[in-house]
């Protein structure tokens, strides 16, 4: 792609686009999964021994970290999933990861973010697949090792995608 | 196969303040197979094919490093964000797991 669909590209386009590409139904075949989960080789259930391994041990303090998501989904293939952390981003004192997990996928573990103070913010957005009803948890580590959490419970609305 | 590629990076348009923070959208088509569906026609299982890395790179500096697994939606959107310190270009690599990769940028003004 060169700089003509570049510049081409106003916000509505943008978005636009995003909300075309979120009609093609993935949750349909997600939804007939059980079997295969137990065949997954990172099991749902550990997800507390996930974020150790992922982050690190100690306590989370539940504060700092906002899942700006409506507790309802319509579309579980494509979940908005906007994550911010409120905390400095300065030289000696960050986020240095944040970590997505939603509790009741096959493979709880979305993606992990890795900042430096030149972010300037530790905050994502993105869409994600939710297979059914499940606790979203985000979780970030300072450069410190200090870990805050934020922890959601999402409804998926049945019938959408359920064809 | 499946629509793929096509990376997008967007960001301020306007010049920005040094050390003014600046969201930066991106979007790129992919199938972002998890690995875990099954063909309805066949039954057979589709194999994993997914994007599983996004770095941003500004002013020599990965600033922004995702890694992402089949979770993420099709076509996945993604925004961060960068303190503007001086003109250039963000550059923003993706990664799929069949070891294919994209890039783009958006340039960055700074007063």
């Amino acid at each position: 792609m060169g700089m003509n669909s570049e510049s081409a590209l106003t916000r509505r386009t943008f978005l636009g686009a995003v909300g075309a590409t979120g009609a093609v139904c993935v949750t349909a075949s997600l939804v007939g999964m059980p079997a295969l989960a137990e065949a997954a080789d990172a099991p749902a259930g550990n997800v507390d021994e996930a974020i150790v391994k992922d982050l690190g041990p100690g306590k989370i303090a539940m504060e700092k970290v906002k899942i700006d998501t409506p507790p309802k989904a319509e579309n579980g293939a494509l979940v908005r999933i906007p994550i911010s952390v409120d905390h400095p981003m300065e030289k000696d004192n960050y986020i240095k990861t944040l970590a997505i997990y939603v509790d009741d996928n096959p493979k709880p573990l979305v993606g992990k973010f890795e900042f430096t103070p030149e972010s300037g913010k530790s905050e994502v957005e993105m869409r994600i697949k939710m297979a059914k009803a499940s606790q979203v948890r985000a979780v970030a580590i300072s450069n410190k090792g200090a870990l805050y959490g934020a922890y959601l419970k999402i409804e998926v609305a049945e019938g959408g995608c359920a064809g | 196969m499946a629509d793929i590629g096509e990376p997008k990076v967007r960001g301020p348009e306007k010049p920005l303040k040094k050390g003014e923070v600046a969201l930066i959208k991106t979007l790129i088509k992919h199938p972002m197979e998890s690995g875990l569906r099954k063909d309805k026609g066949s039954g057979e299982t589709i194999p994993a094919h997914y994007i599983e890395s996004v770095v941003a790179e500004y002013g020599g500096v990965a600033v922004v490093k995702a890694t992402w697994t089949g979770a993420v939606s099709k076509n996945p959107f993604f925004s961060f964000y960068i303190k503007a310190d001086k003109s250039g270009p963000v550059n923003v690599t993706w990664k799929d797991t069949k070891g294919q990769e994209w890039k783009e940028k958006a340039e960055i003004k700074v007063e």
